[in-house]
């Protein structure tokens, strides 16, 4: 506890956004607002997942505001192939795996990366993908896979891992990539006659780089307001109270209540290093199934960093596992305990589906947070 | 996804790296997607980069249109010219 | 670098086998540091008085952290507070410890050396002595280094029956310091995850701190140091012990400014962090002001705090934790599943 003054953070700038008084007020404001009527609004962040939970706010709100968990988690929309073929590429001799820490436990058909961990293959949980990059440098006679999952907040990172590789001559580093793009999944669910959303909760860090233009097809088409919202308990809670004003008055359109972080035009620079490295392609979702231009691909000048390209993988037959509901409850078709799993079978410590495996999953958001 | 804490800016270490400053933890960050990031600028850190500056002003007008109003008259976003990333 | 100077650097499979190596091993490692006349005696097992209370309290606890060294502390410091705290929770007297080691074959004796006058040092600070131990080496490859063993007991006095089924409705939580220190401390080292902070280790003997707090709450009913899984795990056994809720005012949780950061940026709930230097008491609500300032009169535990209460269990529910935010909020406080890993993505 010796940091000089110098070194200590300034942080009163934004400790507003925690004030107890101020959310208590928003939280009245926010109940009196909606009163008795019935309003759907689906948060498509597993940040704003995980946020809601651990503020315990459904345990405040209007009985009849409903806050539905969107497929925000990057980790619970990677399709079963996928995690198939990281799981292919672990077991490949002399390849260490760096990943994210919440990929280690999502069950592919028959095993997952923590599993094969135990069974002995060199998988490594890392921060930041920059870390994979030291692991290469590190093993120069390794080669080093990092399974890229993410919207697009961490694809820049990504991108601009890609670019450093290059520049470092770390010819024994590759991406396995399955990001992908938020929109895409916004539309699936627009265009689902069996969902009802009154309103977006939009994804603060999603926009931070791309700014708010992606989400304009959501009013011009489909009449449904956005809010692009940040993560502390008042930034919620004041999305919540815009997004119920607009559903209210009928005046559908998308507002920022994240304006420090989330800038007009997004992040520019971000925004030119993706599109230097990736290019679109069609991808499949669990739950929304194959969208098109939904997910991102190494252009052929960065094809050398291509896992997919570079490694030939034997992949299992995908089993997608049996009574599990993930997908409807990605689509807010039905509420995470609606599904016959939830509870009864399919529990954080032996997740059946992927929305029970990460902390950001919805089923495993509601299971933890949920006020029994 | 997408987990992101602001940090302050300590020291620029090189041309594309600075140590950041999360309430006392202290790492170092990639600044590639901030280019212009300089010491005592808070930036949003997620997965080891600095991906936007956070302008404290804008937090307070956010924090004042909040107390004051009983809507928060948000900013609107107009469509950019090209198509974004 | 000759042969035998080599020998004398790192531990070889024949300070395990028995002879002479292993003799010398303890000789000049292990006796030297402990000194204690049950061990130096060399017998096989260690003989020494416990007062006839009629009852003993005995743990046994295995630690395999790495690194070994981290900023507050090493893992044999560790090794003597986890036994001692966690006979100290049945409000025994701790009084003595035993020590296996497994070395791996080529670990550098200075840094065994190191660990050894560390777990000597913190015998010494709890009162308890270390008088009997065993070493084996194994191939290079078996263990991580070293891994340690340790032993406690303790008499237990007449009368004390602490048990988490003792907590009941209206009693009050009282927490010794500041939680997530220990973990934070140690995953600031870990590879992949490097991030430097001030933090230290909370490592710290407890038995003097619980001593304390029986004296001035004589009807406490239970302590736990809430160590891997945090205090979320130590509340949810507490709850299911005694079939009640337990409820944690949040904003009075005691958490460091750069552990809290660390959490953020890991996407941890310090809730569920662990801790090696903290206590959880459970006191009925007329002693909670006396059991709070007890700790606060401890070296360890200047930043005590109360931070909730036990509450009744509804009709026809199950028992859980529950956290009050400061906003009026509440949510259920689950204990942690499986391994901690940084929430990124």
């Amino acid at each position: 506890m010796s940091a000089s003054p110098n070194r200590m953070p300034r942080t009163a700038d934004f400790a507003a956004f925690r004030d107890p008084d101020l959310a208590r007020e928003l939280i009245a404001r926010i109940n009196a607002l909606v009163a008795d009527r019935v309003i759907y609004l689906m948060e498509v962040c597993g940040t704003h997942t995980v946020s809601i939970g651990r503020y315990g706010f459904r345990s405040v709100m209007p009985e009849g505001l409903h806050l539905l968990s969107g497929p925000g988690c990057p980790v619970c929309v990677t399709a079963n192939r996928d995690i198939d073929r990281a799981i292919a590429l672990a077991r490949l001799d002399g390849v260490i795996i760096a990943t994210f820490g919440d990929m280690m436990r999502v069950p592919g058909s028959s095993t997952s990366l923590i599993a094969e961990k135990a069974a002995g293959r060199d998988i490594r949980v890392v921060y930041s993908p920059l870390d994979a990059l030291d692991i290469a440098a590190q093993n120069p006679a390794r080669e080093v896979v990092f399974i890229s999952v993410g919207f697009e907040t961490t694809t820049p990172a990504m991108a601009a891992c890609v670019l450093e590789a290059a520049e470092r001559g770390l010819s024994n580093f590759s991406l396995f990539c399955a990001n992908k793009a938020t929109p895409a999944a916004l539309r699936a669910i627009e265009d689902d006659p069996q969902t009802r959303i009154d309103g977006f909760l939009l994804p603060g860090h999603v926009s931070t780089i791309t700014g708010a233009a992606p989400y304009r097809f959501l009013v011009d088409e489909f009449s449904t307001p956005g809010v692009i919202t940040g993560f502390e308990p008042v930034d919620i809670l004041a999305g919540i109270e815009m997004l119920a004003r607009m559903v209210i008055s009928g005046a559908p359109d998308i507002k920022n209540a994240y304006p420090r972080g989330a800038h007009r035009e997004g992040n520019t620079v971000a925004q030119r290093l993706c599109a230097e490295v990736f290019e679109p392609c069609d991808a499949l979702w669990r739950g929304l199934g194959e969208l098109p231009a939904s997910g991102l691909r190494l252009r052929e000048a960065y094809a050398a960093f291509d896992a997919s390209r570079r490694f030939d993988i034997e992949v299992e037959p995908t089993v997608e596992p049996r009574g599990c509901r993930c997908g409807d409850v990605l689509r807010g078709r039905i509420a995470p305990g609606e599904c016959p799993l939830f509870d009864r079978g399919c529990t954080p410590e032996h997740p059946i589906g992927p929305c029970m495996v990460s902390s950001e999953g919805s089923c495993a958001a509601s299971f933890r947070f949920k006020d029994r | 996804m997408c987990l992101a804490v602001p940090g302050a800016i300590t020291r620029i270490i090189d041309a594309s790296t600075a140590e950041v400053d999360m309430l006392g933890a202290t790492r170092n960050i990639s600044l590639r997607l901030v280019p212009e990031a300089r010491v005592g600028d808070f930036v949003l850190v997620h997965a080891g980069f600095g991906i936007q500056i956070i302008d404290p002003e804008e937090a307070r007008e956010t924090i004042e249109l909040i107390r004051e109003m009983d809507e928060l008259v948000a900013e609107e976003l107009p469509a950019p010219d090209g198509a974004t990333a | 670098m000759d042969m035998r100077s080599m020998d004398e650097q790192t531990v070889l499979l024949g300070h395990g086998s028995g002879g002479q190596m292993m003799k010398h091993l303890i000789d000049d490692i292990f006796f030297e540091a402990f000194g204690s006349p049950e061990l130096v005696v060399g017998n096989d097992a260690g003989v020494a008085e416990l007062p006839a209370t009629g009852r003993i309290a005995l743990s046994t606890d295995s630690f395999v952290v790495t690194p070994q060294f981290f900023p507050g502390g090493d893992i044999g410091r560790l090794a003597v507070c986890g036994t001692v705290n966690d006979v100290a929770t049945s409000g025994a007297h701790v009084r003595y410890l035993s020590c296996g080691f497994i070395l791996e074959e080529g670990y550098p004796l200075d840094a065994l050396r190191r660990i050894v006058t560390s777990m000597a040092d913190t015998a010494r600070e709890a009162g308890v002595r270390i008088i009997t131990g065993d070493t084996k080496v194994v191939e290079r490859g078996g263990v991580d280094g070293i891994y340690i063993n340790t032993a406690g007991v303790g008499e237990v006095p007449a009368g004390v029956d602490l048990s988490g089924a003792n907590c009941a409705p209206g009693d009050v939580i009282v927490l010794s310091g500041t939680l997530g220190d220990h973990g934070i401390a140690v995953m600031g080292q870990r590879e992949g995850l490097a991030f430097s902070t001030d933090i230290v280790s909370d490592a710290a003997p407890l038995n003097h701190l619980i001593a304390a707090v029986m004296d001035a709450a004589p009807h406490v009913r239970c302590f736990r140091d809430p160590t891997r899984g945090g205090i979320a795990s130590t509340l949810n056994e507490f709850a299911a012990a005694s079939r009640t809720v337990l409820e944690v005012e949040e904003q009075a949780v005691p958490v460091r400014p750069e552990v809290r950061g660390a959490c953020e940026m890991l996407g941890y709930d310090v809730l569920q962090v662990a801790n090696e230097g903290k206590m959880v008491a459970i006191v009925p609500a007329d002693e909670a002001e006396a059991a709070l300032a007890a700790m606060r009169s401890s070296r360890y535990g200047k930043h005590a705090a109360i931070i909730g209460t036990v509450c009744e269990l509804a009709c026809g529910t199950e028992p859980y934790v529950r956290v009050r935010t400061p906003w009026g909020s509440t949510r259920v406080l689950d204990m942690l599943v499986g391994e901690q890993l940084p929430r990124i993505c």
